[in-house]
């Protein structure tokens, strides 16, 4: 697993509060990590703090999987 | 009780009579805050009377970009916002027929916008916290209507149901958003009156008497006190009697 990958992750399970292992590249936020609207407002703004990254609005309503969350951060520091 | 100290609060139109007193007294609880308004030597002279843990941070928020830099500043100025008090406002009365353009945009951009952008910039810091104040200075025309104040009236029926909306979507945050109502309330606007014409303003007030800033202030203190946290999407009306609702 890449560095990314692991920090996105430990986030998510940090804020939602939910077991390491449901925390999968393909896991919905929503449908299956029980976030609500303001909880993927946040993650995405942890994300911002902890990859010193800016998640433009249009962007950030197309992260709903933890996939979606690396893929994006990725590409912003690729 | 109602004690602010460690907090840190953003209150705007902080030169205005019910302004300045809201800043005396949540100072007076403790906070540290940050007074805003354009009239840059009345804030000194406030700041300057409040002494330790006052910042001034002037603002025009008729211009939207004053108004990010506004939060931004008050942010940097207080290192962030616990709590924020939208009370900046003006008038431009006249009857729905002779009404411009002009004077209902300048009054919703004030009154109404102003509280939304300075509310979206800081609500931001409140979330990661876990703990945030948003107050709303309303009035009780947003309630009941006053002939002359289609536009002032307006903004602040905006304001209560602004406040409501982002009250249902904080609320699980620790964060509260309320409002104020004040009824008549003697302020310099209202010194220079006739007293004739005070009478007739307090006839229709069972209190028989004007309010006092102090006692806006006071309704403010309660929302913004740790002690409030179960309150939130409410408007206190203060105001004498005048409308019971």
């Amino acid at each position: 697993m890449s560095d990314i990958a692991e920090r996105v992750k430990k986030i998510v399970v940090e804020h939602l509060g939910v077991e390491e292992g449901k925390v999968t590249d393909t896991a919905s936020f929503i449908d299956d990590l029980g976030a609500d609207s303001l909880d993927t407002v946040e993650l995405v703004m942890a994300f911002e703090e902890e990859f010193g990254i800016e998640i433009p609005d249009d962007a950030a309503e197309k992260i709903l999987t933890v996939k979606d969350a690396i893929d994006f951060i990725s590409s912003k520091q690729g | 009780m109602f004690d602010l100290t460690g907090k840190t609060a953003l209150v705007t139109g902080a030169s205005g009579g019910i302004g300045a007193a809201i800043a005396r007294t949540l100072h007076q609880a403790g906070a540290t805050v940050a007074l805003s308004g354009t009239k840059v030597e009345a804030l000194e002279a406030l700041a300057a009377e409040l002494g330790d843990r006052a910042v001034v941070v002037p603002a025009n928020l008729s211009d939207p970009e004053a108004v990010e830099a506004l939060a931004k500043d008050a942010e940097a100025k207080l290192g962030h916002v616990d709590i924020l008090v939208n009370n900046a406002g003006l008038t431009r009365d006249g009857l729905i027929l002779r009404m411009k353009d002009e004077d209902w945009a300048s009054v919703i951009d004030v009154n109404l916008t102003a509280a939304f952008r300075l509310s979206r910039a800081l609500v931001k810091g409140m979330m990661k916290r876990r703990w945030g104040r948003i107050i709303g200075i309303t009035s009780i025309v947003g309630v009941t209507g006053n002939p002359g104040q289609v536009n002032y009236a307006a903004s602040k029926a905006g304001m209560i149901g602004m406040t409501k909306a982002l009250a249902a979507e904080v609320a699980s945050r620790n964060i509260t958003a309320n409002c104020v109502a004040p009824g008549f309330i003697a302020t310099a606007m209202t010194d220079v009156l006739p007293d004739a014409q005070k009478e007739k303003l307090t006839a229709g007030v069972p209190a028989g008497r004007l309010g006092t800033p102090d006692e806006i202030a006071s309704a403010v203190l309660y929302l913004a006190s740790t002690e409030a946290g179960y309150v939130t999407g409410q408007t206190l009306h203060v105001n004498g009697g005048m409308a019971m609702i």
